[in-house]
């Protein structure tokens, strides 16, 4: 049985291989800066072009390895996302064979209400594939991921309302790969440096390079640098489908409360005008 | 005061008859409405009926989302994040029942501290008290059952750790931990019974809601100089002077709350929750929600032996004792005086409780090592120190600046001095 006591030093023993490079001997993973994202803020909405062109990055590169299982075709039509027409996600879902016991043979096209089809039929299939590892399910990763500021500076977060941790880690560490690893450092065979991971060692190869996908729109450059912001901002859609109606209906939330507060407020102050207290 | 005259006459004959047989109208006439209530509370006494649409607000929330939540193990995580994607409104109905809670807490704890600052306590009010520490004990349960119901890593390592506590009991500790879990390990059954707890606790809250304030009408409001109310010149009727100033306290509450449900639902929260629970991955940090942290500080401060009694052991009975302690807080405070306004000595003791109090709750949060450690062992020794040694003191010790006579004077010579009032609320 797992005792209250082992299961403290087993965290902060992860909490010191994590957070103490000196404990760890593995080179001080730089702070991670938050992006100026489109979706951050009060009046924060997706930019519907990066949506396309992140949903292509995760088509053509992530989603061979990598699951979303509760994305379905459908929502890539929704409002709030990337903007596709119902007869493109149609289209789009045809391209695609599920899995359906009650189809003949087996197999059937999909259809818009599918969910996005998996890489690999069960968890122990993707290991065997990537070399022991679990290449984790996106769909909602960029809320399972974060980042951590020091002492004062997260208090500010309750303020403005930072909520970007999941897409600021993701794209840190898209660009936080190291051909050579530092000195010091140890990667075992089959393993990538990565200055962001728990660990430093992943084991995911890069995933991107310059010029890998091509952009229908020449505008935005064909890098590393562009691609991760891109599919950082579709993941954050995956994760979070009704941000921008969340957002406006905050907005108006926050407006009437504000409003009601202050009638309230000369409601109670007519009221108690009356009265010495 | 509530043996004042009813000055309900039925206004027809049908209300003439319900009065006969069901006097509910003229009960809410005399306690909803009528209700004498001290004219000088300042905008902390606003948060009892904050609290009490905080639970409604739970309750509503909590209700339509167990209509599309499932409880088991497999299916738990993805139906919690079917809320969030499928069901109409339901990003913003989950976001509220999380947020929720924590602004429930929020408002607990003012409440709390404002009771301790102006000795609401004391005699003739100790039985409100007490029931209000239960209603303290009930949502802490609650609400650390309905964290584990999305069944996310945070989720379940919280049910271990937190079931584990009980395994520390001699005897009965094993048992117990067995009865809890509904096995050996937190697994499928254990997240059945917290999920049929988690919908029966809240009314067991709202029970105990309705003794709290049957025991408050009793004795009456205690009020900012704890003087007890003399006439009917030192109160107003409850309705409409403070059903109106306790709405608009409530509708200001709402904006920190609107603020976090749709700009930041997830910022109280932890990013590991939204990893599906796994027994065989240990997260990085098992931390908890952030009003458990003070108490969490005190559980962990505790790592040496007293005598016979191991480190694990002491630290239940530590925590256990933090939240017992106040049970017994209306007979170890000896001063006769209530509110701390006239207890020069009791002040600064009571600022630092509170200042220790926040401070404690950054220490949950802080790993256990380095001055982390000292200040923690500090921190839960004051916190302590402070109902135990230092209140049944302070009584004997200190000598109150005099007290006004009543309500009304107190108020007259405020207002004729030209000074603003002392709330410190606003």
């Amino acid at each position: 049985m797992i005792k209250i006591k082992s299961i403290l030093v087993a965290a902060l023993m992860a909490l010191a291989s994590a957070a103490g490079p000196a404990l760890a001997q593995v080179h001080a993973a730089p702070e991670i800066q938050k992006q100026p994202w489109s979706f951050a803020g009060v009046f924060g909405t997706y930019d519907q072009n990066q949506l396309q062109r992140g949903f292509q990055i995760f088509r053509e590169v992530c989603s061979s390895c990598h699951s979303a299982r509760l994305l379905a075709f459908r929502n890539l039509s929704e409002h709030g996302g990337p903007g596709f027409s119902e007869a493109q996600v149609k289209a789009l879902a045809a391209e695609y064979e599920i899995a359906d016991s009650s189809s003949e043979g087996g197999v059937r096209a999909g259809v818009s209400a599918d969910p996005w089809p998996s890489p690999f039929a069960s968890d122990a299939e993707a290991r065997d594939a990537n070399g022991g590892a679990l290449p984790p399910d996106f769909s909602v990763i960029a809320k399972a991921r974060g980042t951590t500021q020091p002492f004062p500076g997260w208090i500010l977060n309750y303020f403005t309302g930072y909520s970007e941790g999941g897409p600021d880690y993701i794209q840190a560490l898209l660009n936080g790969y190291e051909e050579t690893p530092p000195e010091g450092a140890e990667v075992p065979d089959g393993k990538y440096y990565n200055h962001y991971f728990t660990g430093n060692a992943i084991g995911m190869a890069p995933p991107l390079q310059d010029g890998l996908i091509t952009y229908e729109d020449a505008a935005f450059p064909q890098t590393v640098g562009q691609y991760s912001r891109d599919v950082a901002s579709f993941l954050m859609w995956v994760a979070e489908p009704h941000l921008v109606e969340r957002k406006e209906t905050g907005f108006r939330v926050i407006l009437f409360l504000v409003v009601f507060a202050g009638l309230m407020w000369l409601v109670k102050q007519k009221l108690w005008s009356k009265v010495e207290h | 005061m509530a043996s004042h005259e009813s000055s309900y006459t039925p206004g027809s004959a049908i209300e003439k008859w319900v009065d006969d047989r069901l006097p509910i109208i003229r009960w809410s006439k005399e306690h909803l409405m009528d209700f004498p209530t001290p004219k000088n509370l300042n905008y902390w006494w606003t948060f009892g009926a904050i609290l009490a649409i905080m639970l409604v607000v739970q309750i509503v929330t909590g209700i339509v989302l167990a209509m599309h939540y499932t409880p088991n193990v497999a299916m738990a995580f993805d139906s919690v994040e079917h809320i969030r994607r499928d069901v109409n409104g339901g990003r913003i109905l989950q976001a509220v029942h999380a947020v929720g809670a924590s602004m429930f807490f929020a408002a607990v704890y003012i409440h709390i501290f404002r009771n301790l600052y102006f000795g609401s306590y004391k005699a003739p009010r100790e039985i409100l008290w007490i029931l209000g520490v239960l209603l303290f004990a009930l949502m802490m349960a609650t609400a650390f059952m309905g964290y584990v119901l999305p069944w996310g890593q945070m989720s379940f390592w919280a049910a271990t750790v937190i079931t584990n506590i009980f395994a520390a009991i001699p005897i009965v500790g094993d048992p117990i931990l067995q009865l809890l879990r509904g096995g050996f390990a937190v697994d499928n059954a254990t997240l059945n019974r917290f999920f049929s707890l988690h919908y029966l606790l809240p009314f067991v809250i709202a029970a105990v809601v309705v003794l709290h304030i049957w025991a408050l009408h009793v004795p009456g409001n205690n009020n900012p100089i704890g003087v007890e109310v003399k006439s009917g010149r030192d109160t107003v009727p409850f309705h409409p002077y403070y059903t109106m100033k306790d709405l608009f306290a409530a509708v200001v509450f709402m904006i920190p709350f609107a603020w976090f449900v749709f700009f930041a639902p997830d910022i109280l929260g932890h990013p590991d929750n939204y990893v599906m629970a796994n027994s065989q991955v240990t997260p990085a940090h098992i931390v908890p929600e952030w009003y458990f942290l003070p108490f969490y500080a005190i559980l962990r401060a505790i790592d040496f032996n007293i005598f016979f009694i191991d480190s694990k052991l002491g630290g239940v009975i530590f925590f256990a004792g933090s939240i017992l302690v106040l049970f017994f807080v209306p007979w170890l405070d000896t001063s006769k005086v209530r509110s701390g306004n006239f207890r020069p000595m009791f002040k600064p003791f009571y600022w630092v409780f509170v200042a220790n109090f926040v401070l404690l709750s950054y220490l949950g949060a802080a790993p256990a090592e380095g001055i982390y450690v000292l200040l923690a062992k500090i921190a839960t020794a004051y916190y302590f120190a402070y109902f135990l040694v230092i209140l049944p003191l302070l009584g004997r010790l200190e000598t109150p600046r005099p007290l006004p006579t009543s309500i009304s004077e107190s108020v007259l010579s405020k207002s004729h001095a030209g000074g603003a009032a002392p709330v410190a609320a606003e």
